[in-house]
């Protein structure tokens, strides 16, 4: 079956992001094709690289990101929401002359249209975090 | 089926941006000319109340972008009825007009959509 995630919580005041780590997982174990992850609202701060979690605690975005990556993932992050809460890439960076960006690789920033495309493609849509 | 999304929206308008990050996603299924429904419940009913004045916070007025999604053809907003009776809300107090869904017809409701989108 087709799926697609949408995350609307980040790692250091939700338990979103983990939730839908581990049904990412889950849904990949069991054969199914994930469309798209989409990141919304305070779940695009899953995408920040700039995080640095305590050395014993897990490291939400660094394992988000490991897994895209092997997965080859199709990985947006709402480029309004990303604005808005301080997570960019260098061409936004350069677009308001921001002294830095911080999407981590394997993450693009797109429109919220690409939430709705995705729930048009997939069979399912599963939302983390509402 | 063919496609249709339905919005539900739990947020108080000014709690964070759930509220407004919602909206927005209603009028991006409007610009896809996808049949779109906006179901408010819990906290979300708080949106309609007249008299908002988010100037004083200051955000962005809500209900202001609330009134004009019939632009967008989005002709009707659904509400649960048993949010309203829990915060003691009723109609007059409301900036528009809307549909009230009873607790036993929401679940029809919500099935007549393909796809359900919740914030």
């Amino acid at each position: 079956m087709k799926f697609a995630l949408a995350v609307y919580g980040a790692p250091a005041n939700s338990q979103a992001p983990q939730s839908a780590l581990h049904f990412a997982r889950a849904l990949v174990a069991g054969g199914h094709e994930i469309v798209r992850l989409f990141f919304y609202q305070d779940g695009v701060n899953t995408a920040t690289a700039i995080a640095q979690p305590p050395q014993d605690e897990s490291d939400l975005p660094a394992q988000w990101q490991a897994f895209i990556q092997e997965q080859h993932l199709d990985a947006v992050v709402c480029i309004a929401a990303a604005l808005r809460r301080g997570v960019v890439d260098q061409t936004e960076a350069d677009r308001y002359q921001l002294p830095g960006s911080n999407l981590r690789d394997g993450y693009e920033l797109s429109g919220l249209g690409q939430l709705v495309d995705a729930a048009l493609t997939a069979d399912r849509v599963v939302t983390f975090g509402a | 089926m063919s496609q249709s999304v339905c919005i539900i929206s739990t947020c108080a308008p000014y709690s964070g941006q759930s509220a407004r990050e919602a909206l927005d996603a209603v009028l991006v299924c409007a610009s896809y000319d996808l049949p779109a429904t906006l179901l408010l419940m819990g906290d979300g009913v708080f949106q309609l109340l007249k008299g908002q004045d988010s100037q004083q916070i200051p955000r962005k007025n809500l209900s202001a972008m609330l009134q004009v999604l019939p632009l967008y053809g989005i002709e009707a907003i659904h509400v649960d009825e048993t949010s309203l009776l829990e915060r003691g809300l009723d109609f007059s107090e409301f900036c528009q007009v809307v549909t009230v869904l009873g607790r036993d017809e929401l679940p029809l409701f919500i099935s007549q959509h393909s796809k359900v989108l919740n914030f």
